[in-house]
């Protein structure tokens, strides 16, 4: 027994480690299929009617819908503006590099409900009322420090001399950029954007600050709570979920099927 | 743009050619000819500035002064995609996310023309590859991705291809056929070749013409077999192979011949070896290559009294260090032809060689200039 448990406690411990992450997304997971009366706080019994109607609970697609919209926008933004910083930090000495360097981690650092609650009195003071667009703001603002950190460090482990060897064979700087930076640099610009969206996908404290009467779907979940979250909620989260571990197992393959013969 | 700069040819022209980085001078004044269709070597330690100077002539940096032109075209501050010239890259530089024959034809395509597939396959071919076109650079061994390195170049048949230290990754073993393959690659284009490179032995195989460059400025240029057997300077002696260098006074010239006084001994020197560039009244120093020197055979150049300090054997040759009664070890390498088999550690011994052999260089130069510099550093 000794002697099986030295050999295997790595094991073990890993099993209990997994376990201990994925029994949340287990128990989304199981409810979705729940066949929920008022709550789906206990198991009532096995049911597809959660996935044949996911827009059944009123309010919950709208929702979703709004998330996606925001989170669409935001990453869209953010990462076409965080790429661009990016460069521009990775790239180029300038004034007040280092500054910049530092300044882009304070939204990282700052307590969300700070950042929510600041960003509301700003809007209110410049005569702008909590919404769609406030919020897209505030979103872009808190993922860019995200997207500028994930494709600066894809920047500095590019070779600079491949980009000497694109000049060298005839590409101006716009054909160097487009053929041989931009390429090498875009698996690290597309893990932003998948960062970014999820990042926006997911907040609350700065949105529920911001968003006004706008309800996303982490605020529908939250206000639902108060009175039975309908399992339409699992369903969506499941759903999400399984659209993020696709993402990454295609990205694992296509990068896997490049470094092949 | 690039077709006005691709039918420019002619020789290869640096004038003044100064580059500083910051309060360093990495190139001092350099001027240069580099014939057309020449193979020629830039030789030197690190940070001599070869590499710098070959980085202006592809536009990767601009020149603090001077000009560079090819033929008559000034390419001074052209930009890199401007200018007839390709390089190959200390470590390849290959596009990791393009196949091989994209990589091949990347500087094709950037020229605007269509059908790059004959001229891909044809230097692929030339190189031996020609069945790795599907792959990805990561896939090839160093050896492999060299090759395609000088394909990607060559395929644009620039005015000069530029090479930056090309077999620096590679084994010894690979690196001595690559060397025979490049030069064989260079007479069948027939491009001009500019190789920069700290390997003496590199440069001395390949290259028709060698510049020896130290501190920023060329110590001497010409063919191998000048560079090796008439150095005129200290540091070319030292730097390119081996050599023994002694302290003498010049004691009288008589026509043809320096006499000079070395410890006590008359050494002649000939006259048109006589490479020192100050008048005879001071110290010269007398040079002498360790394979010319003969312990068996009496010649008109003696050295006595010599004992043998340390002897190694490496195969086509035995390699002798001798220390000579004014404290000097000298080195002598003798053939494995059974002359010199007989002898031992502390046998005494007279060093003999030809006069014609001999060269003087200026008797005030550092004696150790070029030794301490370590060849494998870069």
């Amino acid at each position: 027994m000794k002697r099986w448990l030295s050999k295997n406690l790595i094991k073990v411990y890993a099993f209990l480690a997994f376990v201990y992450l994925f029994i949340p997304i287990a128990y989304t997971m199981a409810f979705s299929f729940n066949n929920a009366g008022k709550s789906n706080l206990t198991w009532r019994g096995f049911t597809f009617a959660n996935w044949q109607n996911p827009c059944g609970a009123p309010q919950v697609c709208n929702a979703l819908g709004n998330s996606l919209k925001i989170g669409g926008i935001a990453t869209l933004i953010a990462t076409i503006l965080g790429t661009m910083i990016a460069f521009a930090l990775g790239r180029h000495r300038f004034r007040g590099r280092s500054a910049v360097n530092l300044l882009i981690f304070l939204p990282m650092a700052t307590p969300e409900i700070v950042l929510g609650a600041s960003l509301l009195a700003m809007f209110l003071n410049l005569g702008i009322n909590p919404g769609f667009w406030p919020t897209v703001i505030a979103h872009v603002m808190f993922c860019i420090s995200f997207v500028v950190v994930t494709v600066k460090a894809r920047i500095a482990s590019l070779d600079p001399k491949l980009e000497e060897a694109a000049m060298d064979l005839y590409a101006t700087e716009a054909e160097t950029f487009r053929r041989v930076t931009l390429p090498l640099v875009m698996p690290g610009i597309f893990g932003a954007a998948l960062l970014a969206f999820s990042l926006s996908f997911d907040d609350f404290i700065i949105t529920n600050f911001n968003s006004g009467t706008l309800t996303t779907f982490p605020k529908f979940v939250y206000i639902s709570s108060a009175r039975g979250i309908p399992p339409q909620a699992n369903v969506i989260g499941s759903t999400m979920f399984i659209l993020a571990l696709a993402i990454v197992l295609a990205g694992q393959f296509v990068s896997s099927r490049k470094n092949r013969v | 743009m690039a077709d006005a700069a691709a039918s420019t040819k002619g020789d290869l022209t640096l004038t003044n050619l100064v580059k500083e980085f910051g309060d360093f001078r990495a190139v001092d004044d350099l001027s240069l000819v580099i014939p057309e269709g020449s193979f020629f070597a830039l030789l030197g330690p690190s940070g001599c500035g070869k590499t710098t100077t070959l980085r202006m002539i592809a536009g990767l940096e601009e020149p603090t002064a001077g000009k560079i032109a090819i033929g008559s075209t000034d390419i001074t501050y052209a930009k890199p995609y401007a200018r007839p010239v390709n390089t190959v890259f200390q470590n390849y530089a290959l596009f990791p996310h393009l196949t091989i024959f994209e990589n091949v034809a990347f500087g094709l395509r950037r020229r605007g023309i269509k059908d790059v597939k004959e001229q891909v396959t044809k230097v692929l071919e030339l190189v031996e590859l020609a069945h790795l076109a599907a792959r990805k650079p990561v896939q090839l061994s160093g050896g492999q991705q060299q090759r395609i390195a000088v394909a990607r170049a060559i395929v644009n048949r620039p005015a000069l291809l530029l090479l930056d230290e090309p077999l620096g990754a590679l084994d010894l073993k690979l690196r001595r056929q690559m060397q025979i393959e490049l030069k064989w690659i260079q007479t069948e284009v027939g491009l001009t070749f500019v190789h920069v490179t700290h390997d003496q032995e590199e440069a001395m195989t390949m290259a028709d013409t060698i510049a020896v460059m130290n501190e920023g400025r060329i110590e001497q240029m010409g063919t191998p077999v000048e560079l090796y057997e008439s150095p005129k300077t200290v540091f070319v002696a030292n730097f390119l192979g081996q050599s023994n260098l002694v302290k003498g006074k010049v004691e009288s010239v008589d026509g043809e011949d320096l006499n000079v006084n070395v410890h006590g001994n008359r050494i002649v020197v000939p006259a048109n070896r006589d490479f020192s560039t100050d008048n005879h009244e001071r110290s010269v120093l007398i040079g002498i290559r360790p394979e010319k020197i003969s312990i068996e055979h009496p010649e008109a150049n003696t050295l006595g009294g010599g004992i043998i300090t340390d002897i190694s054997f490496v195969g086509v040759s035995t390699q002798f260090q001798i220390q000579m009664p004014w404290g000097q070890e000298l080195a002598v390498f003798e053939q494995n032809d059974g002359g010199a088999s007989h002898l031992q550690k502390g046998d005494t011994v007279s060093l003999s060689w030809k006069p014609q052999f001999t060269f003087a260089l200026d008797g005030t130069a550092d004696i150790d200039a070029g030794t301490s510099v370590n060849p494998d550093e870069e």
